[in-house]
């Protein structure tokens, strides 16, 4: 069995190696049908980049009177953090809220003067509520605006005033995603097909082959063994030669990709993943390989069979 | 042993059928040179194709040996064709591989080990004289050459029959000559030949047992025949 085996993988590279211009033209149209896949798995994580970042610029604030006590305030905090749709609650005293405030108008001296003059801190003690899922926004305000023992504390609400952007935010997310996911299945579809059929091209060529290797004894394991590897040699060779590829093109597009969300690094996710990302184009390419090589062998065997 | 038992063979398509056999029926001995003879389309391929298992007859029974022909599964039939050498006029030669590889490859998909192959494929590429040509392609190679290496091929395995199907048809009388001397060579170390052609001249100078067919039907069954043209 195990010489069976040696000498199947011996032939299935032969044919690889022998076959040269129909081996490049192969792999060729492999590397792009990867190259894609690749591009996929790039676009998704990408459009996950900008899907949270958005949703960590969307946030609750609600702004509580300015006699209200912290304890209160705290009170509150604790019963939003109860709530499954919340992810987190942030408070921002009263003086946090100045601070911040000086801070993103030190250098705006009318601001700060006027601030000087007034004599006491004029800023609302807030709580910041980020929900698990953007969604959700709209379930969380209701609760601030329903409950009897938050409302008579509240001054007022940021949702009211942001829920049209939200919304429309939540809208654009959705597509977003599911059109990823729509994109990303018709895409992988479309080169799953283009390696099928080039695979089954290489070795319609060969289907004399098939015919002659049967007729001299060859058994259908021996004969569709040798394509079997080829298959898995065509996905190799395709993995490595589109990461090899793919590598200066994404190094090349990555600063324009920063520059539209300035948390995506995509030169810096590729560099990083590098093995999982080469790990699933193998995966990719030689289980295609290996499945369009299974099937146009097994088209052939069986044509050459009465 | 080869024997066929009331075999038919029709081939049906878009509608029309044409018998190709009706009702033959023949017994093969070991060790017999047997020229199966008749014009293009009397039904000799045809009986060399039931015999290998490439085509299953209409009706019938074909007997090989040990083997059912007409029962063997298709997965099954590599078994039977490890006993059986064939030769054809297109040679049918793996095209990306050496003469040595070539005559190989039967030995190797039979699971002969290596020192046996080692051993064996120069000894068949010696006796029909391409020890030369071992590493050599098909294309850097004449028709006479290729069709040494089919036979090469054809008797490695020490098979018990070997099937010539029109086997000189592509080459020029010397090569012809030395082809039918081979297989006469091959022939008297112990192998059935079964040798279909339409070329009268080898027939009559073999002199051996010939079975000539005309329409799909046995005309005549001579134990030292001629080809007598109709």
């Amino acid at each position: 069995m195990i010489t069976t085996i040696v000498r199947i993988t011996k032939y299935g590279w032969q044919n690889f190696t022998r076959n040269a211009w129909l081996s490049t033209a192969t792999i060729a149209v492999m590397v792009l049908a990867l190259s894609v896949f690749l591009g996929l798995v790039m676009f998704n994580v990408m459009t996950g980049t900008i899907i949270s970042s958005i949703e960590n610029k969307i946030n609750i604030s609600v702004y509580f009177k300015a006699n209200t006590a912290e304890d209160d305030i705290l009170n509150v905090q604790s019963q939003l953090k109860s709530l499954p749709e919340v992810a987190s609650v942030d408070y921002i005293s009263k003086d946090q809220a100045l601070a911040t405030f000086e801070e993103k108008h030190q250098n705006d001296p009318t601001i700060s003067q006027a601030i000087d003059q007034l004599g006491s801190n004029p800023l609302l003690a807030s709580l910041n509520i980020r929900a698990t899922n953007p969604n959700q926004y709209q379930i969380i305000a209701d609760y601030l605006n329903n409950n009897s023992s938050i409302q008579p504390f509240v001054e007022k609400i940021s949702y009211a005033q942001n829920a049209g952007i939200i919304d429309r935010l939540n809208r654009i997310l959705t597509i977003a995603q599911r059109g990823g996911i729509g994109l990303t299945i018709l895409m992988a579809l479309i080169a799953m097909l283009i390696t099928f059929n080039t695979i089954r091209l290489a070795i319609y060529s060969n289907r004399e082959s098939i015919t002659i290797m049967r007729l001299v004894g060859g058994s259908n394991f021996f004969v569709r063994g040798q394509f079997l590897v080829e298959g898995a040699v065509y996905g190799i060779v395709s993995a490595i030669v589109s990461m090899v590829l793919m590598a200066p093109v994404i190094y090349f597009i990555s600063p324009y990709g920063t520059t539209l969300v300035p948390e995506m690094d995509m030169w810096h996710y590729f560099v990083s993943h590098s093995p999982l990302l080469f790990l699933y184009e193998l995966l990719f390419g030689v289980v295609l390989g290996l499945v369009s090589s299974f099937f146009a062998a097994g088209k052939y065997l069986r044509e050459s069979q009465a | 042993m080869i024997i066929f038992q009331n075999v038919s063979k029709t081939y049906k398509g878009n509608g029309h059928s044409s018998v190709a056999l009706d009702n033959i029926n023949f017994k093969i001995n070991p060790k017999e040179f047997v020229s199966l003879v008749g014009k293009s389309g009397a039904g000799k391929s045809t009986i060399v194709k039931l015999i290998i298992g490439e085509e299953r007859p209409t009706k019938g029974r074909i007997i090989f040996g040990s083997y059912d022909v007409t029962r063997l599964k298709s997965n099954e039939l590599y078994k039977m064709r490890r006993h059986i050498g064939t030769i054809f006029q297109d040679f049918k030669l793996l095209t990306e591989k050496t003469a040595f590889e070539n005559v190989a490859f039967a030995l190797e998909a039979a699971g002969a080990p290596q020192t046996e192959i080692a051993e064996l494929v120069p000894k068949a590429l010696e006796m029909v004289g391409l020890s030369n040509k071992a590493q050599n392609f098909p294309r850097e190679m004449s028709g006479g050459e290729k069709q040494r290496v089919a036979i090469a091929r054809a008797m490695i395995n020490n098979p018990d029959v070997i099937i010539a199907d029109e086997p000189t048809g592509n080459l020029d009388p010397i090569n012809t000559a030395e082809i039918i001397n081979l297989l006469l060579k091959i022939n008297e170390l112990g192998t059935t030949i079964i040798l279909a052609t339409h070329n009268k001249d080898i027939i009559n100078h073999i002199n051996r047992r010939v079975i000539s067919m005309e329409n799909g039907q046995i005309v005549r069954d001579e134990e030292q025949g001629k080809y007598i043209l109709f």
